[in-house]
C-alpha cells in the first residue's frame, strides 16, 4: 500500500523531434549525448519505471509528438493520459518556426491537466539552447519563458533551458527530481547539521544511477564559492568518467560505479563515497591531512547508522525519523577526533 | 601545487580552448617557465630565406648553443591530412569535433612547448615545396627532435607516399639517423579490415622503396592515429618519448616502483597535453591509458570547480604540497594519482587487493619516486649549465 503511493506518474510531452526521448536516455539509461542520435521517433506512449532513491519510482510516461499522438491523448484518452499525474515535464524546441502553434498545443494539454489533475508540478524545458549562439542565449530563453509562463493558466512553472551537450541537462532533471522526493526536508536538515560538525565547506547527495544531484548544503565559506553551475559541472564530469570506466572494465554503464574517491589538494580534499544504498556523498572540506581523515571516519558511522536504520525496516535508510539515528553516529565521530 | 594553480588563473569559461587562448597564459619570454603554467607561445611567421640569418648560424656552430636547440617537432604531410587538427587537438586542447572549422595553414605555424622539457611543434602547410633550393634545409631540419609526417588514409595516398620517400631521400643525406614518425591518419573513418591493409600497404610501399634507393633499416615508424580517440595521443606520447634523453632511466624508476608496490600499469603523464612520456616496461594496455588519461580530467575538472580563492578560506592542519587522488571502482580497481612537480603526474592502475590496506606505502614508495623523478630532471639540467658555461 505504501509502495504504491510512492509511485509517481511523471509525463513527458513535447512537439515530435523536440529531443524528449534523448533526455531520458542520457539521464535514465546511461547513453551518452552522442548516441541518441540512433533513437527512433516514439510512437503513442512508451511507459517506463525509474527506479530513483531505490524507494521512489516514477512511472515516466514519455508521449510521443507528433500531431495525431497528441490529438488522441487530447481527445479519446484524455482521461486515462492525464488522470493523478505528478509531474508534467514539457518539451520545446528552442529552434521550432512555429512557435504560436507550439504554445497553442501548450496550452491544450495544460487545461486537459487542470481538468484531470490540478496539483500537478509543470516543468517546461527549452530544449537545444545549444544551438543558439552563446550572447544570445539568455535573452532569447528568457523571452521563451515569459511567453510558456503567459499561457500556462493557473499552475506555477518552473522553466530551464537545457541542451544535452552540456551540464544544463543536469540542472534541469536536478530540480525536477528535488521536487518529487518524499522528506526532502529531513534529508537537508541531517546534511546540514552533519556538515555543521565535520567543519565541511559543502556537502552534496548524489543519487547514485542518475548523478543527479539530491540536495546539498553549504557553509559561509562554501557559498562564496563562485562556481554557481558546480553541481551540475559534478554530475557530468563523474558521469562521464563512469561512462570510461565501464568502456573500459567491460561493463555495462548501469554496473559501473566508484566505491569511493579521495582527492586531496592544497586548496581543498574532497571524499566521494557511497552513502545509502543509491546515493553517494560528497564532501568538500579544506585541507588538512588529520580533519580529513576525522570527517572521512565520521562519515563512515554516519553511514553504519543509515544502513543500520534500513536493516530495522525503515525503507532503505532514507527518509529517516529525524530524531535518533542521524545524531548518535556523528557523536561518536567526534568523540574519536577529540 | 601545480592542478589548482594551472587552472586558477586561468577564465571560468567552460570552453577548454577558450580557456587555453587566454591571452594570460601566452608568453613570450623566457621567465614564463617560472610561472606553475604550461604556456604556449604562438609565434606565427613564415620561415622563407630571409628569416634564416642569425639562428642558422648559431646552429652551425653549435657551441654557441642558442636558445633555438630545443628538440623540434615537425609535422608534414599534403594538405588537408590533418596535421593542424592533430596539433590543435594535442597541445591545445581543442575538442575533436571542432576541428572541421580549422582554417588551411598558409604558413608554418610554430608553437614553443614549455613543459617538462621545452620543444617546439612546426606545423607545416601542406602545399609548401620546402624541397626547392630557395628554402634553407638546415633551417628547416637543423635540430630536429622528429619528422611526424601525417597521411590521410581516407584518401589517396600513393602522393602522399611519394612525397614522403622523397622527402626522407633528400634529408637523410644530410642529416642521417633523423626520426621519422608516419601517422597514418583519420583511421576512425575505417572499418578494421580495411585499416589493417591501409597500414600493411603503407608500410611496405615506404620500405620499398627506401630499400631500393639504397637505404636500408630507415628509422622510420608507423602509428595508425584518429584524433577521435585516445591512439594520437598514444602516437605523440611515443614521439616525443624518443626525444627524453633519460628515458630508460624513467622506465627503470617506473618499473621499480610498479614492481615494488603491484601496480598494474603505471604512467608518468604531462598533465596539460596527456601525453606519457614514460611508463613501466609491461606491454602498453589501451583501456588503462584511457582510465589514467580521463581521470586526470576528472581532478583537474573538480579542482577548477573548488580552487577558488578566499581570504576565510583556512587550512586546517598540515597536508602534503603535491595533489594526491585515488579512486576504487566497482571491480575493485584501483586508480591512483600522484602529482610529482608542476607539469607531471604520476597514474598508476592497481588491481591489487591489497593496496587498500597498504595505502599508505604506496603513497610513500611515490613520494620516493617523486624525488628520484626530480632529481634525474634537476641533475640534466645542471649538466646542460655546466656545457654551457664552459
Amino acid at each position: 500500500m505504501d509502495a504504491r503511493k510512492k509511485k509517481r506518474k511523471v509525463l513527458l510531452m513535447g512537439k515530435s523531434g523536440s529531443g524528449k526521448s534523448s533526455m531520458r536516455s542520457i539521464i535514465f539509461s546511461n547513453y551518452v549525448a552522442k548516441d541518441v542520435r540512433r533513437l527512433g521517433a516514439t510512437i503513442d506512449v512508451e511507459h517506463s519505471h525509474v527506479k530513483f532513491m531505490g524507494n521512489l519510482t516514477l512511472n515516466l510516461w514519455d508521449c510521443g509528438g507528433q500531431d495525431a499522438f497528441m490529438e488522441t491523448y487530447l481527445a479519446s484518452q484524455r482521461g486515462n493520459i492525464f488522470s493523478d499525474v505528478a509531474v508534467l515535464i514539457y518539451v520545446f524546441d528552442i529552434e521550432s518556426r512555429e512557435v504560436d502553434r507550439d504554445l497553442d498545443t501548450y496550452n491544450a494539454i495544460i487545461e486537459a491537466l487542470r481538468e484531470f489533475s490540478p496539483n500537478a508540478y509543470v516543468f517546461c524545458l527549452v530544449h537545444k539552447m545549444d544551438l543558439i549562439q552563446a550572447e544570445h542565449r539568455q535573452r532569447i530563453y528568457e523571452e521563451r519563458s515569459a511567453l510558456i509562463r503567459s499561457r500556462s493558466e493557473h499552475f506555477r512553472v518552473d522553466t530551464f533551458g537545457s541542451s544535452i551537450w552540456d551540464q544544463s541537462l543536469y540542472k534541469a532533471w536536478a530540480g525536477i527530481v528535488h521536487k518529487l522526493i518524499p522528506n526532502l526536508t529531513v534529508i537537508e536538515r541531517f546534511l546540514s547539521a552533519f556538515a555543521k560538525k565535520i567543519d565541511a565547506e559543502e556537502v552534496i547527495l548524489f543519487e547514485r544511477s542518475t548523478f543527479l544531484t539530491v540536495t546539498s548544503v553549504s557553509s559561509e565559506i562554501g557559498d562564496l564559492n563562485p562556481i554557481y553551475d558546480r553541481h551540475e559541472r559534478l554530475s557530468n564530469i563523474m558521469k562521464a568518467f563512469k561512462h570510461c570506466a565501464a568502456r573500459n572494465t567491460l561493463t555495462t554503464p548501469a554496473s559501473a560505479g566508484f566505491v569511493v574517491m579521495h582527492t586531496k589538494t592544497p586548496q581543498f580534499n574532497i571524499f566521494l563515497g557511497r552513502f545509502t544504498d543509491n546515493t553517494y556523498i560528497f564532501l568538500v572540506v579544506p585541507p588538512g591531512e588529520a580533519a580529513y581523515n576525522c570527517a572521512v571516519l565520521n562519515t563512515m558511522l554516519a553511514r553504519e547508522g543509515f544502513s543500520k536504520a534500513a536493516a530495522s525496516g525503515r525503507s532503505d535508510g532514507f527518509p529517516l525519523p529525524p530524531p535518533e539515528t542521524p545524531e548518535d553516529p556523528v557523536t561518536n565521530g567526534v568523540a574519536v577526533h577529540g | 601545487m601545480a592542478f589548482p594553480h594551472v587552472r586558477r588563473t586561468q577564465s571560468m569559461d567552460f570552453n577548454k580552448k577558450g580557456r587555453l587562448s587566454n591571452p594570460c597564459l601566452l608568453h613570450r619570454s623566457e621567465s614564463s617557465k617560472t610561472t606553475a603554467q604550461l604556456s604556449l607561445e604562438n609565434i606565427l611567421q613564415g620561415t622563407t630565406h630571409p628569416a634564416v640569418s642569425a639562428q642558422s648560424r648559431a646552429i652551425l656552430e653549435p657551441s654557441v648553443k642558442p636558445r633555438d636547440a630545443k628538440p623540434r617537432l615537425l609535422l608534414m604531410g599534403l594538405r588537408r591530412s590533418g596535421k593542424s587538427s592533430i596539433a590543435s587537438v594535442v597541445f591545445h586542447k581543442m575538442p575533436p569535433n571542432e576541428t572541421l572549422f580549422l582554417e588551411s595553414t598558409t604558413r608554418i605555424q610554430k608553437d614553443s612547448i614549455h613543459s617538462f622539457m621545452d620543444f617546439q611543434v612546426w606545423d607545416f602547410p601542406g602545399q609548401l615545396e620546402y624541397l626547392e633550393p630557395s628554402f634553407d634545409l638546415e633551417d628547416i631540419f637543423g635540430s630536429l627532435g622528429a619528422l611526424v609526417w601525417v597521411i590521410d588514409a581516407q584518401d589517396d595516398y600513393l602522393d602522399s607516399v611519394a612525397r614522403l620517400n622523397r622527402t626522407i631521400l633528400t634529408v637523410q643525406q644530410y642529416y642521417p639517423g633523423i626520426n621519422v614518425e608516419v601517422f597514418i591518419h583519420k583511421v576512425d573513418g575505417l572499418s578494421e579490415e580495411y585499416r589493417h591493409d591501409a597500414y600493411q600497404d603503407i608500410v611496405q610501399r615506404i620500405t620499398d622503396e627506401l630499400n631500393d634507393a639504397g637505404y636500408e633499416n630507415a628509422p622510420v615508424h608507423f602509428y595508425l592515429t584518429s584524433i577521435y580517440d585516445y591512439s594520437v595521443f598514444e602516437a605523440f606520447s611515443k614521439v616525443i618519448q624518443k626525444l627524453i634523453p633519460n628515458l630508460s632511466t624513467l622506465e627503470n624508476l617506473i618499473t621499480t616502483l610498479g614492481n615494488n608496490c603491484g601496480f598494474e600499469k603505471t604512467y608518468l603523464f604531462d598533465v596539460l597535453s596527456k601525453i606519457y612520456i614514460a611508463s613501466d616496461t609491461r606491454p602498453v594496455d589501451m583501456a588503462a591509458y584511457e582510465m589514467c588519461s580521463d581521470y586526470i580530467d576528472v581532478i583537474v575538472d573538480i579542482s577548477e570547480l573548488y580552487s577558488w580563492d578566499h581570504p576565510l578560506r583556512k587550512h586546517k592542519g598540515d597536508q602534503m604540497q603535491e595533489a594526491e587522488s585515488h579512486v576504487v571502482l566497482h571491480d575493485e580497481t584501483m586508480l591512483h594519482l600522484m602529482e610529482m612537480n608542476k607539469y607531471l603526474c604520476l597514474v598508476s592502475v592497481i588491481r591489487n587487493p591489497e593496496a587498500k590496506e597498504k595505502k599508505g606505502l604506496i603513497d610513500m614508495n611515490c613520494r620516493t619516486f617523486q624525488e628520484a623523478l626530480n632529481d634525474v630532471f634537476s641533475r640534466s639540467w645542471e649538466r646542460e649549465e655546466d656545457h654551457a658555461t664552459e
